[in-house]
């Protein structure tokens, strides 16, 4: 009754094509970005902002990535974590050691991990399926391996890199809430820029050679170059969010944050969250973020302190319970969930 | 010349090993087309249901535990092909892909949640030994997990050869419908599979597990075994078994002629630079059949 | 239609052969602009195969193709042979299901559509004009083979009639100069099959689209087409108006056995 098209009419394909079409979803994101920009600051504790909303906000960005590869151009790659970890390590090199300004080195950073992500995406061009992603496997052992055993990247003992302080225009990002705010307008800026990919022509290619990837080479899609621009788009933001993470997160480059369970957990966040879609990667990622929370909840109730490591084990059961759960039941996830709430809702109160 | 052959035949049998964990991949993909990423939690599961068995809940003799541990495979592989697979029958390979990585993580969270997570001895009561054998030293536990991989391979390929059973997985694997077509029941030729598959896991989780301890890293093994799978042929039997003799050797001769290079870091990573060098070449190297 | 104009696209003594079979054999053909030419001939003849070749999924063995009077290289690769302006359809659908009809349709367009990826992420000035501007292309091919209704419906949701109809209009989206159709007709009812023969008749009307296509109805291809090449078992047997097709004794004989 209150959500609804009926009413709304478009006179020009402009508002047609827009990325929120009814004003209701107008309404909602504005007041999203109210809360995230005006709300969370004011009230939210310092732990919620560095230990939940940053590393949130971290995962949403590097599951985008992974989606834009998996989800939208049907490459799955179970290697992800080590892009961000390339990331992670670049950024901290160029702004620690080469005393770049910190949102170029951030950029950079990016761009570095694209690089490598194109160079490790060029399998694609030969192999599909369960062999690229054995591949991508590959990739993930090749880049650790490097990261730990070259002392020029790694630095210091066991691949660690301690945070050097942050400034931007001299401006010292010492507090939670000033790197909350780097991350969110990082955040809103690059997730803007890949849902206008994923819409407009270069998404439609993707979602073509995941679909049927002969018809699309028919109809005039350069397979070999759309492929590897996925692979740089998505390496791009995993490079990203890698960075952000370890700057505003960890504090610290370290490389067992970005191990082959992370590359997993991932694959799993879009999974749940749904493939192939911008809402499913936020979904997913506060799922994974959160999951702990809610264990420790529920747990609260029978024991004081849950030791960490029934945490951990119930976490994994949960998790892996929901990707068969959703794989069985919903396979393009918590997105398509909501979708479908929407719809009824579209109709709702009277459904005939 | 002694050196490099008794390097070659630590290789041969650490490749063994490789063999085995790799077949049980090979063997789930041949049958449902599905790459199994819960192969190596499922050689962890073993690894932790033999020690609960033998140590840590039951004290039970050794083989009455391994009987134990092979009947707890079996309710898993019946629980994994009929709570899950048998809803996603029909699906993309992709679905079911991702649906193994579920599993993995609940097979690692309860396994974990039994036994508990910290790292434990498994002891058999196998001795540790070096044995000359024409001038080449050869460690007797080695070479008593070579033998039973050795056994087990060889009697996975008399099963799929020679049984009406083996015979039957092969047909669904070759082509789906047609088999269901003729009357071979899709599920009942998962659940060997899965079965088939975790006997594979038992050995290479109680294996790698006597010789590593038994903890989360385990899990690992499978990820290593990989190259094998891919050098070798995902959907090819002996490649798979040709493949993981020649990474072992190769890996351990690579490390033993360059380890003052690498200092031993060779290892975990040479069977990843085998994989890339062929599967870039082409993936299906010994394998007739091309995908 | 004058016998002396240049056709558009010309096979030249086209062979294919796989593990020994040869699929084709020695084949030539002509398609001339602005007509509708059908290729016809019993299951296992070749068709599908010579469209395969035409637009370069199969490298031919031997034989050469000539596309508007440039020679095609041996291996040009499927996108740029889409680029120079062969579209075509496939005899069992190859819609891509994730999408909606209407990225479908807008698939076709793929080609036509210049903005880099900076613009495309910025989506202002440049690709947001670009987008619009294609849009309004698509919407009047949607208008053209009337599926307004369906725009944003999944691909994967629609009836089979429509997907061939959806099909057709990606085809048509790219707004090739020769425009390949692999029975674009099958599994239909009567009334789907007039729709489509419609269609198809008026794309090569009104909007001036060449035409080949392959059908297995007679009847249907003896009504809308100007020109008919029939192969069998790999060799072309018969070329020629559908009157002369129908007068030709080696043509009778392949349908219907040596009885007749």
């Amino acid at each position: 009754m209150f959500y609804r098209e009926c009413g709304n009419f478009k006179d020009n394909y402009a508002s047609d094509m827009a990325i929120f079409p009814i004003p209701l979803d107008r309404w909602g994101f504005i007041v999203m970005l109210f809360a995230a920009f005006v709300v969370v600051p004011l009230f939210a504790s310092e732990y919620l902002i560095i230990n939940i909303i940053i590393p949130f906000y971290c995962f949403a960005l590097s599951a985008f990535g992974l989606n834009v590869l998996a989800g939208y151009a049907g490459q799955i790659s179970i290697g992800h974590a080590a892009f961000m970890a390339i990331g992670a390590y670049s950024s901290f090199i160029l702004y620690g050691r080469y005393g770049l300004p910190l949102i170029p080195s951030i950029l950079l950073a990016g761009l570095i991990t694209a690089v490598v992500g194109t160079f490790f995406g060029l399998p694609s061009l030969r192999i599909k399926g369960f062999y690229l992603a054995i591949s991508t496997l590959a990739s993930q052992f090749i880049i650790e391996w490097v990261i730990v055993h070259v002392h020029w990247i790694s630095g210091g003992v066991f691949g660690t890199i301690e945070a050097p302080k942050m400034f931007i225009f001299g401006l010292a990002l010492d507090t939670p809430v000033k790197k909350y705010y780097l991350v969110l307008c990082m955040l809103i800026l690059l997730m803007t820029f890949g849902k206008n990919l994923v819409r407009g022509q270069l998404g439609r290619n993707w979602m073509a050679i995941r679909d049927v990837d002969y018809a699309a080479e028919i109809i005039g899609v350069n397979l070999y170059r759309d492929k590897l621009v996925a692979f740089a788009v998505s390496t791009f933001y995993a490079g990203v969010a890698g960075s952000l993470i370890t700057f505003c997160y960890v504090g610290a480059a370290n490389i067992e944050e970005f191990n082959v369970m992370t590359s997993f957990a991932l694959l799993g966040m879009i999974i749940i969250g749904g493939l192939g879609t911008v809402l499913g990667s936020f979904f997913g990622a506060g799922f994974f973020v959160m999951l702990p929370i809610f264990i420790n909840q529920g747990l609260g109730s029978f024991m004081e302190v849950v030791p960490a490591d029934i945490l951990s084990n119930i976490e994994a059961i949960v998790f892996g319970g929901l990707i068969v759960f959703f794989l069985i039941v919903e396979p393009y996830g918590m997105a398509r969930l909501w979708h479908t709430i929407k719809d009824k809702l579209r109709l709702w109160p009277f459904p005939y | 010349m002694a050196f490099f052959f008794e390097v070659l035949v630590t290789g041969l049998m650490v490749g063994i090993m490789y063999s085995l964990v790799a077949l049980g991949f090979a063997l789930i993909f041949k049958a449902s087309e599905v790459f199994n990423m819960a192969q190596g939690a499922m050689s962890l599961f073993a690894a932790l249901a033999l020690y609960g068995f033998l140590e840590q809940y039951l004290h039970l003799p050794l083989w009455l535990a391994l009987l134990c541990t092979v009947a707890t495979m079996i309710i898993w592989a019946y629980a994994i092909v009929f709570i899950v697979l048998k809803r996603l029958v029909n699906r993309p390979p992709l679905m079911l892909f991702m649906a193994t990585f579920g599993i993995a993580y609940l097979m690692e969270g309860i396994g974990q949640s039994i036994y508990g997570t910290q790292a434990k001895g498994l002891n058999l009561g196998i001795p540790d030994n070096l044995y000359e054998v024409a001038g080449i030293y050869i460690s007797s536990f080695d070479l008593f997990f070579a033998l039973v991989a050795a056994l087990l391979v060889g009697g996975l390929v008399w099963f799929f050869q020679k049984t009406r059973n083996g015979r039957a997985l092969r047909a669904v694997s070759d082509d789906h419908e047609a088999a269901l077509s003729v009357g071979i029941p899709l599920l009942k030729a998962w659940t060997l599979t899965w079965i088939i598959a975790g006997v594979v896991a038992t050995v290479a989780g109680v294996a790698w597990g006597t010789r590593l301890g038994v903890q989360f890293s385990l899990t690992y093994i499978a990820l290593k075994s990989l190259p094998v799978l891919i050098i070798g042929g995902i959907d090819s039997i002996p490649g798979v078994i040709i493949a993981g003799l020649i990474v072992g050797a190769g890996e351990n001769l690579g490390e033993a002629s360059s380890a003052h290079i690498w200092a031993g870091a060779f290892r975990p990573f040479s069977p990843i630079s085998w994989r890339l060098l062929f599967s870039t070449l082409n993936h299906t190297a010994f394998s007739a059949k091309r995908s | 239609m004058s016998e002396k104009r240049e056709p558009i696209l010309t096979a030249e003594h086209i062979a294919i052969s796989f593990g020994g079979l040869k699929a084709l054999d020695d084949v030539s053909l002509e398609i001339y602009p602005g007509e509708i030419m059908a290729i016809i001939g019993p299951n296992g003849a070749g068709k599908t195969t010579m469209l395969n070749i035409l637009n370069g999924f199969y490298k031919p063995d031997s034989g050469r193709i000539v596309f508007e009077g440039r020679e095609r290289p041996k291996h040009m690769k499927p996108n740029h042979i889409a680029a120079e302006g062969i579209a075509r359809t496939f005899q069992n659908l190859a819609l891509f299901t994730g999408m909606s009809a209407l990225g479908n349709i807008m698939m076709g367009r793929t080609m036509k559509m210049h903005s880099n990826i900076f613009s495309q992420g910025v989506y202002w000035g440049f690709s947001r004009k670009e987008e619009i501007e294609h849009r309004k292309a698509v919407e009047e091919i949607i208008d053209f083979l009337q599926i307004e209704n369906i725009r944003r419906t999944p691909a994967s949701m629609l009836p089979y009639g429509l997907r061939k109809r959806v099909e057709l209009a990606r085809a048509l989206a790219s707004e090739p100069k020769l425009l390949l159709l692999d029975e674009p007709m099958a599994g239909m009812n009567l009334e789907e099959k007039e729709d489509i023969a419609r269609f198809v008749l008026d794309a090569n009307e009104e909007l001036g689209y060449t035409i080949a296509l392959i059908e297995h109805d007679m009847g249907v291809v003896m009504d809308i087409c100007d020109r008919i090449v029939v192969l069998d078992f790999g060799k072309k047997i018969g070329e020629g108006t559908p009157d002369e097709i129908k007068a030709n004794p080696e043509v009778v004989k392949a349908y219907l056995g040596t009885a007749a």
